[in-house]
């Protein structure tokens, strides 16, 4: 669902523009208020939504879930980690909430501290394991994970 | 220089009565840009329409204590201290450029109507205003202009080019400039007089085209926002979780599962750093 933005909540501040990872954020030249320039283009990474001061970034619902003249608002909170959605359709029939978390250990935390850890040999360097494998893919407790080893098997067909 | 009025000066060239005039003139320019704009941009009548649809999905009443409250914090907050701005640059440079500007055009009226007459003398402090707030609106005016306007913060443009959107702060900054100018370089009636003039009376002339009647609606929007927030509606927002209420983990069960009964503050990510691609 690409972002758009409302421009009477928008008050030019450029957040937008600096984050987009698609540099599809942009400024209108006369209203000084930011637009999306190209929504086929959006990610759909909400890193805009995320950044703005105002929550004037909104995503456009997709007509197969909410049809035109819905309200889809969204609120992304880095503190609790987690990601709101408040879907309301035009007729007011349906007004639907969902919450989820965005990251379950707080951010940072869990990023590779490489200058802690001592340089590679040479060895390690010419061998076919990258870093920190077998430990990371957990070869160590006997070998790859697999459905089988797991006693699990693929079924047939869909599944719902 | 800095205590001399330079008004007082000038009435020996121009009659008092026709700076008065020119003052009452650019009142009315001011009122009748802004309800010209209203009219064309519709912004009251979004206004109103706006508040009416956040009205049906209120959660609950707000009092009219309640909304006086909320009317003195967006003065306070919003009006007087420009907090809407969260990055501090530009709060710090809106403060210098609103203060200046209403300092400066005050004492402006003050001195023309009050201390223009022969004889009259005028207070030091007034003339001294007038120049602090003509240099306080140039400061924060230039700093806005060639560093912090969003074209060249944010777009990276370069700081020549314009639009007609920038009518507003480059009359406010030709205005304040060619104000000092005029009343450093002794005052009367010269060329830096006619440029002063001139560039008021675009800035007051040109409300209709350019940004001047923001400080108007945008109050009234910041009203609108809080009274959204109290009376439960946010805007349709979603509302602001507790993640520890038992309640919230009922009803999202993904939230227990996957950061526990008692999500620790996850830091501020994004927000721990300014993004800046320029």
């Amino acid at each position: 669902m690409p972002t758009f933005v409302y421009m009477t909540r928008c008050d030019g501040c450029g957040e937008c523009v600096d984050i987009c990872p698609s540099d599809i954020m942009h400024i209108d030249k006369k209203l000084r208020r930011a637009y999306n320039i190209e929504p086929s283009m959006c990610w759909e990474c909400y890193s805009c939504v995320k950044a703005c001061p105002h929550q004037a970034i909104d995503v456009r619902g997709y007509a197969d879930f909410a049809p035109l003249g819905h309200s889809v608002r969204v609120l992304r909170d880095e503190e609790k980690g987690t990601i709101a959605w408040s879907i309301k359709f035009r007729n007011g029939k349906k007004d639907m909430e969902l919450l989820a978390p965005i990251t379950t250990k707080p951010w940072g935390s869990a990023t590779p501290k490489l200058a802690d850890v001592p340089a590679p040999s040479k060895e390690m360097r010419d061998s076919q394991l990258l870093f920190n494998e077998p430990k990371y893919i957990r070869m160590d407790e006997g070998g790859l994970h697999t459905l089988e080893s797991n006693g699990l098997e693929i079924k047939k067909g869909v599944q719902y | 220089m800095f205590t001399s009025n330079p008004f007082a000066e000038l009435s020996a060239s121009i009659s008092t009565v026709y700076m008065q005039g020119y003052i009452i003139l650019m009142v009315l320019l001011v009122m009748g840009g802004t309800i010209l704009d209203m009219m064309h941009k519709k912004s009251a009548q979004y206004f109103f329409e706006n508040a009416k649809k956040a009205k049906k999905s209120a959660k609950r009443s707000v009092g009219g204590g309640e909304k006086v409250s909320i009317a003195a914090s967006v003065l306070v907050n919003e009006v007087l201290t420009s907090g809407e701005f969260s990055n501090p640059r530009r709060r710090l440079s809106h403060l210098l450029t609103m203060w200046g500007t209403i300092i400066f055009i005050v004492t402006t009226a003050i001195m023309i109507f009050g201390y223009t007459a022969p004889g009259s003398a005028t207070p030091d402090i007034l003339p001294a205003l007038w120049h602090i707030g003509a240099l306080m609106l140039a400061v924060g005016g230039y700093w806005f202009w060639f560093a912090i306007r969003v074209d060249v913060a944010a777009e990276g443009l370069t700081w020549f080019r314009f639009e007609r959107a920038d009518l507003f702060i480059l009359s406010l900054l030709a205005t304040s400039t060619f104000a000092l100018i005029w009343s450093f370089t002794g005052g009367g009636l010269s060329v830096f007089f006619v440029l002063f003039i001139l560039s008021s009376t675009v800035l007051f002339g040109g409300v209709y085209w350019s940004k001047f009647a923001h400080m108007f609606f945008k109050p009234a929007a910041a009203y609108q926002k809080k009274i959204t927030v109290a009376d439960g509606s946010r805007e349709n927002l979603p509302p602001d979780y507790d993640l520890t209420d038992p309640e919230v983990q009922r009803k999202f069960p993904d939230i227990p599962m996957y950061m526990g009964k008692n999500p620790p503050n996850m830091g501020l990510c994004i927000k721990a750093e300014r993004a800046n691609h320029y």
